[in-house]
């Protein structure tokens, strides 16, 4: 009962949220009593080196293919061939976009179960039943699949890293023949950052801007929430592609992912895709006009109010109270 | 001295403003047989009894074109904007639906037990036997006028009619004397009017007749009959319902209606009302609160009293271990007779339903007298073009309303709501006496006065409950539960100074069941400070406005502002209400 | 060019979504509506169309769903859509995403279309994976979560938003594109195109119609089941306050935040 299991790479480097996907492979695998392996597929950059790092994340083999990076369908190739080849009864993934483009395709090429937005997977007589919160987290089902392979795409950082141990994964070069389709697509520019850079990952207090802080103009306030604190400003997906704030300050499935000290949600509803990027933050203080947000479900403290009343009383309150 | 809303009426001229010509190109406009505004049960039943004449003349039928009966609701469909409360009598949906047995109706069925009792204080309930006859609902329906909307609207288009959703009737057409269609709302407006990027502007529908059929408040109603000026010497009067839907645990086995508290009883308040509590079947309760918007207390909020309302042991009994379920508001015409316009048609167009004031308010029925107005119309119509005429004459319409159940039960009660401006004990035993009387005594013509004249004071705090979230809600988490969806930075659709003395403007706020008018915090503190410490009105204040919070309950008309449609889709989407 | 548009008919927002605890499914009774994230798919067609840098010959609206599924329908032709095809059999009741991806493959096979639009994900849960699935049974180049489409040379030019930051990706046609809310703001349909939506054409296809293998379909041909449906964990419920008082408001914040030792 083997796992298979994608590890994405950029610039030399995995992905962390790949290395969740590695870690949580080899430990089902072992519960399953199989292996985890990993498939990489890209250039030169995809050295000895950094593909037997996999092992330390418990991958004993890692499958390497050429082809173009930061696309899904030639992983699916050879994500395919790999399965079948070697008899992998599952494939996992972590999130994010890549994650759910390579499963999906996975799912249609070998005619495979897929369930997605999985939150954890528990291994049960022998079988793999994953687990996915549905209707804003209202409930969660336990899927299990008819038939192997069977495919789990976990969410954006479900899958806790490893401690690094000192194992060495065993690297092993696929000649994939890409399916024509899987080249029509071209990456003509990647990873373009877009407005200014913010580093909202290393901040231990984050003031969060949503659709509630009303227009681009809003986020001054919650700049000066920020300043006050002694934290950053962060924002989520909807205002950034509205253009009220740079890209580098987004959180959520397609941004970053923060775990800050304080995480002051101003003005933001709380979906789903905002919720995988905050909810590892130690303390949730969520403001909203709306008492129904779902933020509120999972804030340690909430108040129900408009923002631009609370917002400048609460940064004079801070500055006061900090002297 | 005393302040009174109308002294600071809406920045609007609705006869010049909502009544006009065509503008759209001659080749742009589009042609319908009847236009029928308003998916309710009245502009419902109109299209299907015309759908079902129709069907029988073949040629007149063709000669009103590719759409013979075309229909525009302003909500996202037929039943988003319906709200009632309701107990509704058979005799409306026999007529229209001869062969359908009752049991097969899209309602909750019928009740065996009443009940009504006058509640003097929180804790008390005293049970008024027997009960008096107009709270008697025997063989009556419990129904979801939301429901039944979206029934008939199915019915409706299985006969052929257009139904046009996320549609608003936003101004009258009208052209050498006679109304010749409407035109629908623009959409993707901005905060402040201005078109944005996917602008699509309204459109003129022309009509050989048009129906308005918009219910409680209706916005071409209102402009029309000033522009022909269709009006009653004595004014409409308006009363507010705040309703809610609760899953319950034990069924409910009577209809129970109650008066008193937590209105205040003194005369000086003015409060006239009730509350009501129906079975929608065994596992829920339809329960709500009426009110006559020409209380004065700026204090009073229907919808804060509901939720004191549900304190009292005898109410909750009843939602004991439940879940709301839904939340809704509206308003409802009071004026009764007298009130009604004194002409239900101009050249081209006729008046039914709400909008024309058809509702008996002792008996609190309205949706049955809508569905007859609306039949009737759709016969009048159906009459004059079967002889080759143009609908410029729609007496006949007038005539058929005239001789129904329509007129002779509202003259019967036509003045048993006035007393009530005397205060609840002294109106009550005079509308008592009209009761007993079948209407006779005292007789004569009891004058109506317009809610918005009456003078407002600012009283004592009230003792609301403060919400708790699982049996007490606050209005923002209520007006979510509609499934209110309206753009953040959609325009501005109620007509309103925002500058008034603060009695007013605290009573807007607190009179508002979906929190559209605020008095800011700041406000507030300069009120007090210019009266002495007390919030004692007189000082002029800014209100903040939310519209897209609103609700469409159209109170804020009856009491000095304007309501006018939303872009079509906004607003409540009501299912069970 | 002749663009195909997947859209599915999800329960409207307004109402409350619950699972069937006897099928194990969404109940989908009570109202329905067009799915607002397909709007930005047949607006991205309008566009298309519109840009005039490709000819674009006929918009088709395809859905796969109960009978009701034929409102949203009217309402994507309302939006734009030329003519619309449903495809509709008991048989395809129950099925998964891979049965789903397949049915739709094979309707759109049906179509010959040189690019299929589709919203990224649905109101009522599926999210993401339809585009990709459909992609590869077609065997057609596909991006999912693009926010960007430009038609150059015959090929379209796509950005997104990926893990690394903006990506931009040429991408050959024919091809499955599947958008994000991000792309456009969906024009509101005229009350002509509304009332018009009714009377253009509308094909109803049952799966044999299009080649559908029975037995990869309906609950029979998916691969995934429900096992169990539970509720989410407990979580201590945070505190609520509802502001009435700011200054208290702001009061009880600034204690709560310095209890917790924040404002060092």
């Amino acid at each position: 009962m083997s796992i298979l299991t994608y590890a994405l790479h950029y610039e030399g480097e995995f992905n962390k949220n790949s290395l969740g996907a590695v870690s949580e492979g080899a430990k089902l695998a072992k519960e399953l009593g199989g292996e985890a392996a990993a498939v990489v597929v890209g250039g030169d950059d995809l050295t000895d080196e950094l593909c037997a790092t996999l092992g330390q994340y418990g991958a004993t083999k890692v499958y390497r293919a050429k082809g173009p990076e930061g696309l899904a369908q030639p992983v699916v190739d050879a994500m395919a061939k790999v399965i079948q080849d070697q008899g992998f009864k599952y494939a996992l993934f972590g999130g994010g976009l890549l994650g759910f483009e390579i499963g999906a395709g996975l799912t249609a090429r070998l005619g495979a179960g897929v369930t997605m937005e999985v939150t954890a997977v528990k291994a049960q007589d022998g079988k793999l039943v994953a687990e996915r919160p549905i209707l804003q987290d209202s409930a969660i089902v336990d899927v299990g699949y008819v038939d192997e392979p069977g495919i789990i795409i976990g969410r954006l950082n479900a899958f806790d890293i490893a401690e690094p141990g000192s194992g060495a994964a065993e690297v092993v070069d696929v000649d994939v023949q890409l399916e024509d389709h899987s080249t029509k697509a071209v990456m003509v520019q990647r990873g373009e950052q877009r407005g200014a850079d913010v580093n909202i990952e290393d901040a231990d207090i984050l003031v969060a801007g949503g659709r509630g802080l009303g227009k681009p103009e809003g986020f001054e306030l919650a700049e000066a929430l920020a300043e006050a604190l002694g934290g950053a400003v962060a924002a989520t997906r909807a205002v950034v592609d509205a253009g009220w704030y740079p890209y580098a300050a987004q959180i959520g499935q397609t941004g970053k992912t923060v775990a800050p000290k304080l995480y002051l949600a101003a003005g933001i509803s709380g979906a789903i895709q905002h919720k995988v990027g905050m909810q590892g933050s130690e303390h949730i203080v969520a403001i909203n006009k709306d008492p129904n947000a779902p933020i509120f479900e999972f804030s340690d403290l909430g108040i129900v109010g408009d923002l631009n009343k609370i917002l400048p009383k609460l940064t004079d309150a801070v500055k006061a109270k900090k002297g | 001295m005393p302040t009174a809303p109308i002294e600071f009426p809406p920045p609007v001229d609705s006869a010049k403003e909502f009544v006009g010509p065509p503008t759209d190109p001659a080749d742009e406009r589009i042609e319908v047989g009847v236009a029928i505004v308003g998916g309710g049960p009245a502009g419902l039943a109109c299209a299907i009894r015309l759908t079902q004449l129709l069907a029988e003349e073949e040629a007149l039928m063709e000669s009103l074109g590719e759409v013979p009966v075309a229909l525009v609701e302003k909500g996202k469909g037929p039943g988003s904007h319906l709200l009632s409360g309701a107990m509704m009598k058979p005799s409306a949906m026999q007529k229209l639906f001869p062969d359908l047995p009752e049991e097969d109706w899209p309602t909750y069925g019928t009740v065996e037990k009443d009940a009504l009792y006058l509640l003097p204080n929180g804790k008390r309930a005293i049970p008024l036997r027997p009960t008096p006859p107009p709270f008697r609902n025997h063989g009556n329906h419990v129904t979801s006028v939301a429901q039944l909307g979206r029934w008939l609207a199915q019915q409706a288009e299985d006969a052929g009619v257009y139904i046009l959703g996320e549609t608003a009737g936003a101004k009258l057409l009208v052209a050498d004397g006679r109304v010749v269609g409407v035109r629908s709302g623009d959409k993707g407006r901005g905060r402040d009017g201005e078109p944005l990027s996917n602008f699509e502007p309204g459109s003129d529908l022309i009509a050989q007749a048009t129906v308005l059929c918009e219910g409680t408040q209706g916005h071409l109603t209102g402009a029309a009959i000033r522009h022909f000026d269709l009006g009653s010497e004595d004014p409409q009067q308006w009363e507010l319902g705040v309703k809610e839907v609760w899953e319950v645990e034990q069924p409910l086995d009577r209809v129970i209606h109650t008066m008193g508290w937590p209105l205040h009883f003194a005369a000086k308040y003015r409060e006239f009302g009730g509350s009501f509590l129906y079975p929608m079947g065994e596992d829920k309760v339809s329960m709500g609160l009426v009110v006559g918007l020409d209380y004065r207390d700026a204090r009073f909020s229907v919808h804060d009293a509901l939720q004191q309302l549900k304190g009292h042991p005898l109410v909750a009994r009843v939602i004991e271990g439940g879940k709301r379920v839904a939340w809704g508001a509206k308003t409802l015409p009071s004026g009764g007779y007298w009130a009604r316009p004194r002409q239900l048609w101009a050249p081209g167009m006729a008046i039914c339903g709400d909008g024309a004031g058809m509702v008996n308010v002792p008996t609190l029925k309205g949706v049955h007298y809508a569905m007859h107005a609306g039949m009737f119309a759709a016969e009048a119509i159906f009459e004059r073009l079967k002889a080759g005429r143009m609908c410029d004459d729609l007496s006949n319409y007038a005539a058929k309303v005239e001789g129904s159940e329509i007129e002779k039960d509202t003259y019967r009660s036509r003045n048993m709501r006035q007393p009530f401006a005397r205060g609840f004990l002294v109106g009550g035993a005079i509308a008592n006496m009209m009761e007993i009387s079948g209407g006779r005594f005292p007789g004569g013509r009891w004058a109506t006065h317009d809610d918005a004249t009456v003078d407002v004071f600012i009283g004592k705090e009230r003792d609301y409950p403060k919400p708790d979230g699982k049996k007490t809600f606050d209005k923002l988490s209520s007006v979510f539960a509609t499934g209110n969806a309206t753009r953040d930075d959609a325009p501005n659709h109620i007509r309103i100074q925002d500058k008034v003395p603060l009695e007013v403007a605290l009573m807007w706020q607190n009179m508002c069941p979906a929190q559209v008018y605020e008095v800011p915090d700041e406000e507030l503190e300069a009120a007090k400070q210019n009266g002495n410490g007390k919030p004692d009105g007189g000082h002029e204040v800014k209100l903040q406005i939310t519209p897209s919070n609103c609700v469409q309950c159209g109170a804020i008309t009856a009491k000095g502002g304007r309501l006018t449609p939303p872009e079509g889709g906004d607003g409540p989407n009501y299912q069970v209400t | 060019m002749k663009i195909c548009v997947l859209v599915k008919e999800v329960p409207d927002a307004a109402v409350e979504k619950r699972m069937d605890p006897n099928s194990k499914r969404l109940d989908r009774s009570g109202e329905k509506n067009l799915n607002p994230f397909d709007t930005h798919a047949i607006e991205a067609a309008m566009q298309i169309r519109e840009g005039g840098v490709a000819d674009v010959d006929e918009i088709v609206a395809v859905t796969m769903g109960p009978e009701s599924a034929f409102r949203a329908l009217h309402k994507a032709v309302s939006l734009g859509a030329d003519r619309s095809v449903h495809l509709t059999d008991e048989a395809l009741a129950g099925s998964d995403v891979c049965a789903t991806g397949y049915a739709l493959a094979k309707v759109l096979e049906s179509e010959s279309p040189d690019l299929v639009l589709l919203g990224q994900q649905s109101d009522d849960g599926e999210c993401y994976t339809i585009g990709a699935v459909v992609a590869d049974h077609l065997k057609m180049p596909s991006l999912t979560q693009v926010i960007k489409i430009d038609v150059q040379d015959g090929k379209l030019r796509c950005e997104r938003q990926a893990e690394y930051g903006y990506d931009t990706v040429d991408v050959e046609l024919p091809a499955v594109i599947s958008v994000g809310d991000a792309i456009n703001e969906p024009r509101y349909p005229s009350l002509k195109a509304i009332m018009g939506a009714k009377k253009k054409p509308l094909d109803t296809k049952a799966a044999g119609d299009v080649g559908i293998e029975a037995d990869r379909v309906g609950e029979q041909g998916s691969q995934t089941q429900v096992l169990a449906i539970n509720p989410p964990p407990e979580k201590a419920g945070g505190e609520i306050i509802e502001d009435e008082d700011t200054n208290e408001t702001v009061e009880k914040i600034v204690a709560w935040l310095d209890e917790r030792k924040l404002l060092a």
